[in-house]
């Protein structure tokens, strides 16, 4: 088994979390081995983000493949320029809130969710990115939800009201990702 | 009969190599002086830079290493801070410490390292065969110089003690010659001050010497004495720059 | 066993150090091996050690060359061009015996290249890492655990040696997370053991009944220097015999035999398990240690079933290929699959060439 996950975005969207915590999750909980690679730009701010996740039940081979399985772009940007990337038969996940554009090809299939709008619902844009990874997770089930869940509430937000914002926001995710599967 | 005087044993009666009239040979004379007076010879290292003050590595009998050119301070940097309790002091010319070492002297200077910094500015490169050092003055000649010192192509002698006196951290900062008996003991006085300066933990000092290099200069070594007073002393005036060493 | 953590390349890199013993890190800012000063200015301080941010990559190698001079564990770290920088000080090292561990975490090149991944730096550190014709050991990590345990030993051989050793990592080694579990942190009364077993050498001081500690990268004998050469030497020889590592995959019925060290390695592994599990007979050589170089595990390919021998690296000229070709002596051919700039070997990379050859019939 191997699975290749790409994330893109803006700086700023919280990507590098979304792989980070993705990563760290099947670390601490699961046999897999698991790689975490970041890929900045040379701009401290503005710029674009992206990361690679890679997780194997073998030795990970390439930590950042050309070709992945799975994508999550964060916004229009992203998904113009990794579209291309994503295996025959692979998902991109969108933040549909932003990406307009859509994926110009008929064999992945596209998940999109309204994250930023949901974060502002919640009351912070701050957490798009947990919202996100759980709509991935949700989606995938790809690991236990409480193991990530813990993580999350483990890694970020120390303050009460962080862990409780934070919470609302994975679940949030968690139950677009379900519903989102069931459709396809 | 009672011996008054001897050679102090930091230096292990090896025959010095400099040339007549070169001040080397009483700097490290001053320098292991003091070294046995004070009493810590055994727990003292030099770091030597690069060109004649190398000839003393088969001189002296206290710890001791090279330096890649211009690199002492940031050699004795490590050294200081990896093993506190080393008396660290570095040995560089004029070439070492303000050309090619300029960033390691000034930056040593500026962290406030604790140690230990001898300088001996003769205006050229000795060694390596007298070419223009960044102390070379207006007018003197050095073989890559040919026509002498010209601001417009070289610009102006540096004054190194007068630069670092620019920065807040170091503690103490004098300039001394060793052309007559007196300044040979405010030289030696100097040394002293350097190092009980870094033995009381108080921080980064320089004791430039101003020197000459008969053989560079092409002057006999009385006339180099006279060249030394009357034009050397002028760029670079002998006397105290700072002395924090009340102020703790 | 300890525990598996999930950690940054360069980060698990400065934490193996400090396992180690290390109680010195200098280094200048540079992309991409940051993660290793600013992990080092945050836990040198912990353990009583020193770290110093040195005002370039020249001051910093000479702080610690002064460190690893008072028989303290030291090190520095730093990225191809700066690299560059910091290999006066290394042949100052090399000359003067003084032990010291240094990490080049290669970017692109040549000048300032690139901050993304690459292998450009194989002959700088293998064959000239500075003047005068000194070896080192090189330790070249395929993995964040291959680096952490390279990086423990790293200290022991430059010890024993009383040498430089590298650490020849990539901005992937640098940057990735992975698993990992650290090595066991030597205790301070081990630390100061080792610093103690240097002290006859170390220039820390001696009492005037003891010989004094005497570090000179230079001599003004011809014959000394020459008796000195011939010293370093047979430390360079006995690398050899005895340290020599490498991981050697299928060479007995090969018909495809890769070869690559670092990042690329674990590419070129992974495609050569998916190759063998589609029935193709891919071997592999990777060289861990790229200084010495595995060349013997070149006479132990089956030249009966090996078709060719296919040098797969980051670097646009091939460097190790020369290694290699020495390693085979004609025995094959020999093939490149190469990538440059950043850009990151692929496996469909490897696959292309590969299939080229088998398709391409026998030899």
């Amino acid at each position: 088994m191997e699975l290749n996950l790409m994330v893109a975005g803006f700086g700023g969207q919280g990507v590098m979390m979304i792989g980070k915590l993705l990563s760290q999750a099947v670390c601490d909980s699961t046999d897999y081995n698991v790689t975490f690679f970041p890929s900045y730009g040379a701009q401290q701010r503005g710029g674009t983000a992206n990361c690679y996740v890679v997780i194997a039940d073998g030795d990970v081979g390439s930590p950042k493949p050309a070709l992945v399985d799975q994508l999550i772009v964060m916004n229009d940007v992203s998904m113009v320029r990794y579209r291309n990337n994503v295996r025959s038969s692979g998902i991109i996940f969108t933040n549909s809130s932003l990406v307009q554009s859509s994926a110009e090809r008929g064999d992945v299939t596209v998940v999109p969710i309204p994250v930023t709008e949901m974060a502002l619902e919640l009351g912070s844009l701050k957490v798009l990115n947990i919202i996100m990874l759980g709509v991935y997770i949700g989606f995938s089930g790809l690991i236990d939800e409480d193991l990530v869940l813990d993580c999350i509430l483990r890694l970020l937000g120390k303050k009460p009201e962080f862990i409780e914002l934070n919470r609302k926001a994975f679940s949030l995710g968690l139950e677009a990702g379900r519903k989102a599967k069931e459709k396809v | 009969m009672e011996a008054v005087y001897s050679r102090t044993k930091t230096l292990n009666g090896n025959l010095l190599g400099f040339c007549p009239g070169c001040m080397h040979g009483t700097v490290f004379k001053l320098i292991g002086e003091v070294l046995e007076e004070m009493n810590i010879d055994s727990s003292t290292t030099a770091i030597l830079g690069i060109g004649c003050c190398g000839l003393a590595q088969e001189v002296v009998s206290y710890d001791l290493a090279t330096a890649p050119h211009g690199r002492a301070c940031a050699v004795a940097t490590g050294l200081k801070r990896a093993n506190p309790d080393t008396i660290v002091f570095t040995y560089q010319g004029d070439g070492d410490l303000a050309s090619i070492g300029l960033a390691e002297t000034i930056h040593a200077a500026n962290r406030g390292e604790n140690i230990t910094t001898i300088f001996i500015n003769n205006g050229i490169y000795g060694m390596t065969g007298g070419q223009m050092a960044p102390t070379t003055l207006v007018g003197m000649k050095a073989t890559t110089a040919p026509g002498g010192r010209d601001p417009g192509q070289h610009g102006y002698p540096l004054h190194m003690a007068e630069i670092i006196d620019q920065l807040i951290a170091p503690v103490y900062i004098e300039r001394v010659s060793c052309n007559n008996p007196a300044n040979v003991r405010r030289t030696k006085n100097a040394i002293r001050k350097a190092f009980r300066n870094q033995i009381e933990c108080r921080g980064y000092s320089l004791v430039e010497v101003v020197t000459s290099c008969p053989t560079n200069w092409g002057l006999n070594p009385g006339k180099s004495l006279g060249f030394l007073e009357e034009n050397m002393f002028k760029e670079f005036p002998l006397g105290v720059l700072r002395d924090n060493t009340e102020v703790k | 066993m300890s525990k598996k953590l999930f950690l940054k390349g360069g980060e698990a890199i400065a934490e193996a150090a400090v396992r180690a013993g290390c109680r010195f890190y200098a280094g200048y800012p540079i992309t991409p091996q940051n993660e290793i000063p600013e992990y080092m200015a945050r836990r040198q301080p912990q353990v009583g050690g020193v770290f110093v941010q040195g005002e370039s990559e020249i001051a910093s190698v000479n702080m610690v060359y002064g460190a690893g001079a008072s028989g303290t564990r030291s090190m520095t770290s730093s990225s191809s061009v700066g690299i560059s920088l910091k290999s006066e000080g290394i042949s100052y090292c090399a000359s003067a015996r003084v032990p010291m561990v240094y990490v080049n975490m290669q970017r692109g090149g040549p000048g300032v290249g690139t901050i993304q991944a690459s292998q450009q730096d194989y002959f700088q550190a293998t064959k000239a890492s500075g003047n005068g014709g000194f070896r080192m050991i090189v330790l070249a990590p395929s993995t964040v655990q291959e680096a952490v345990d390279m990086t423990y030993q790293a200290f022991d051989l430059a010890d024993r040696d009383r040498n430089p050793v590298l650490i020849l990592g990539d901005g992937v080694i640098g940057t990735i997370m992975e698993p990992v579990v650290l090595p066991e942190m030597k205790s301070d009364e081990e630390v100061a053991a080792l610093k103690a077993k240097h002290h006859g050498w170390a220039i820390v001081g001696h009492s005037r009944e003891e010989k004094r500690g005497f570090l000179t990268p230079g001599f003004w004998s011809t014959d000394s220097l020459e008796a000195h050469c011939l010293e370093l030497e047979k430390l360079y020889s006995s690398w050899e015999e005895n340290d020599v590592q490498v991981e050697e995959l299928y060479l007995e019925d090969a018909e495809v035999v890769l070869v690559a060290y670092g990042t690329s390695a674990r590419i070129a592994k992974s495609t050569m398990e998916i190759m063998r599990d589609e029935g193709c007979r891919i071997g592999m050589i990777r060289p861990k240690t790229v200084s010495p170089f595995p060349a013997r595990s070149f006479d132990r390919i089956n030249y009966d079933t090996c078709r060719c021998v296919l040098d797969v690296e980051m670097s646009i000229p091939a460097q190790m290929l020369y290694d290699v070709r020495l390693g085979v002596k004609d025995r094959a051919p020999v093939e490149c699959c190469l990538r440059s700039g950043g850009n990151l070997i692929e496996r469909e990379d490897v696959v292309k060439e590969i299939k080229k050859i088998l398709e391409g019939g026998g030899r």
